[in-house]
């Protein structure tokens, strides 16, 4: 079986957590918007501590960050994309260039970065980490956040 | 990630996913949602294509005028990993004492330094170094041939690190080896060259086999390559 068919019939039938409601923020207009991107790609600066199996912490990503490399230790994706253009998981280049264009209102000065693979019951990342990466952007004058998966 | 946007958007942040599973989302039914049917590991898609990266983007952040949540809506094309070996040479056979997969990874070291010259920063590292990479991958030739894996120096014990390092340093290597004016590879292109097409990955895949047979714990050897391989 092809290996993205694969995680996807995995991730069809994988414990999800349960909300009972959708939260929700009336968005500013877009070019009035401060942009951040939350990823779940483990990105780290190849200075700092990496990722550990497991971790529910995140590191915060500064916009002028280029040397980033993958920290996400599932081995079920593509990393030669990222190896290419690290637009194709972080997109900042594409955030500055719609800032100058004035699509958006400026891309934040911080971004965060998650580790996918997560415990089954994502307690931490839901009721600690989450909450304390959030509020770091909030402080930053976010108003809107695109999320990327790998 | 569509967990973290529920907390996100509580938190006064508007939310948008690219979301790699839709049924995921679905069940998680965060506030705004594109289901991106690409290859995982490549949510924007398309490498070195910024007008495929921008499209992406817009037709996310449209998401925003959405009048209530949760919005899912599909991006209208698909992108497949087929799964199709890049064509990608590799070094001659130099010093037939070595195990293959050995000489074979002396044999990239230029093209990795070309990598991390270029890209001023790797992700191999996680365990061992390139230098060690030949090393280790001699270990793994001597698991595969019968050495005990509880005896073998595996770096940090920790074969996945270890198995993300090596193909790590083999993918970077075959970048700059692929023609450069050639469309980015496909995704997971690289993978299948790996596995398919390389003395390490089939070293990798018989010491994953090896260290299953002699009875190692699953998290062991599991993770040491793609799970449908």
């Amino acid at each position: 079986m092809n290996g993205d068919v694969m995680m996807r019939v995995h991730g069809d039938s994988a414990p999800v957590p349960q909300f009972d409601e959708t939260p929700w923020v009336t968005p500013k207009p877009l070019a009035e918007s401060t942009v951040a991107i939350v990823t779940s790609a483990a990105l780290h600066r190849s200075s700092d501590e990496g990722f550990q199996p497991g971790d529910t912490e995140y590191r915060l990503l500064r916009s002028d960050a280029r040397d980033l490399v993958l920290g996400h230790w599932s081995p079920n994706f593509d990393r030669s994309g990222v190896a290419i253009d690290l637009n194709v998981v972080f997109p900042i280049d594409r955030l500055e260039e719609l800032a100058a264009q004035g699509t958006i209102g400026a891309v934040a000065p911080r971004h965060a970065s998650f580790a996918g693979n997560q415990p089954d019951d994502v307690a931490t990342i839901r009721l600690d980490s989450g909450p304390r990466a959030a509020a770091e952007l909030v402080a930053d004058g976010v108003d809107v956040a695109i999320f990327t998966p790998v | 990630m569509s967990t973290l946007a529920h907390v996100f958007e509580a938190a006064g942040i508007a939310t948008v996913v690219l979301a790699a599973t839709r049924s995921v989302a679905e069940r998680i039914h965060p506030p705004r949602a594109l289901y991106v049917p690409f290859p995982l590991g490549r949510p924007l898609g398309k490498p070195g294509d910024a007008a495929f990266q921008h499209d992406v983007l817009a037709r996310a952040f449209a998401l925003l005028e959405a009048p209530s949540a949760p919005v899912l809506e599909d991006y209208p094309e698909e992108i497949v990993a087929e799964e199709v070996a890049l064509t990608c040479s590799l070094p001659p056979r130099f010093d037939p004492d070595l195990a293959a997969a050995v000489d074979e990874a002396s044999g990239l070291r230029k093209a990795y330094d070309r990598a991390l010259a270029r890209r001023g920063v790797s992700s191999v590292g996680r365990a061992i170094s390139a230098d060690d990479v030949p090393k280790v991958l001699g270990v793994l030739d001597d698991i595969a041939n019968g050495l005990n894996w509880k005896e073998a120096d595996i770096p940090g014990r920790n074969t996945t690190a270890v198995c993300h390092d090596i193909r790590t340093y083999y993918e970077e290597a075959a970048l700059e080896l692929v023609d450069a004016s050639a469309a980015a590879p496909d995704g997971r292109a690289a993978e299948a060259w790996f596995y398919e097409r390389t003395e390490a990955g089939k070293t990798v895949l018989a010491a994953r086999q090896a260290i299953k047979d002699q009875g190692g714990p699953h998290p062991a050897w599991f993770y040491m390559t793609p799970g449908h391989r």
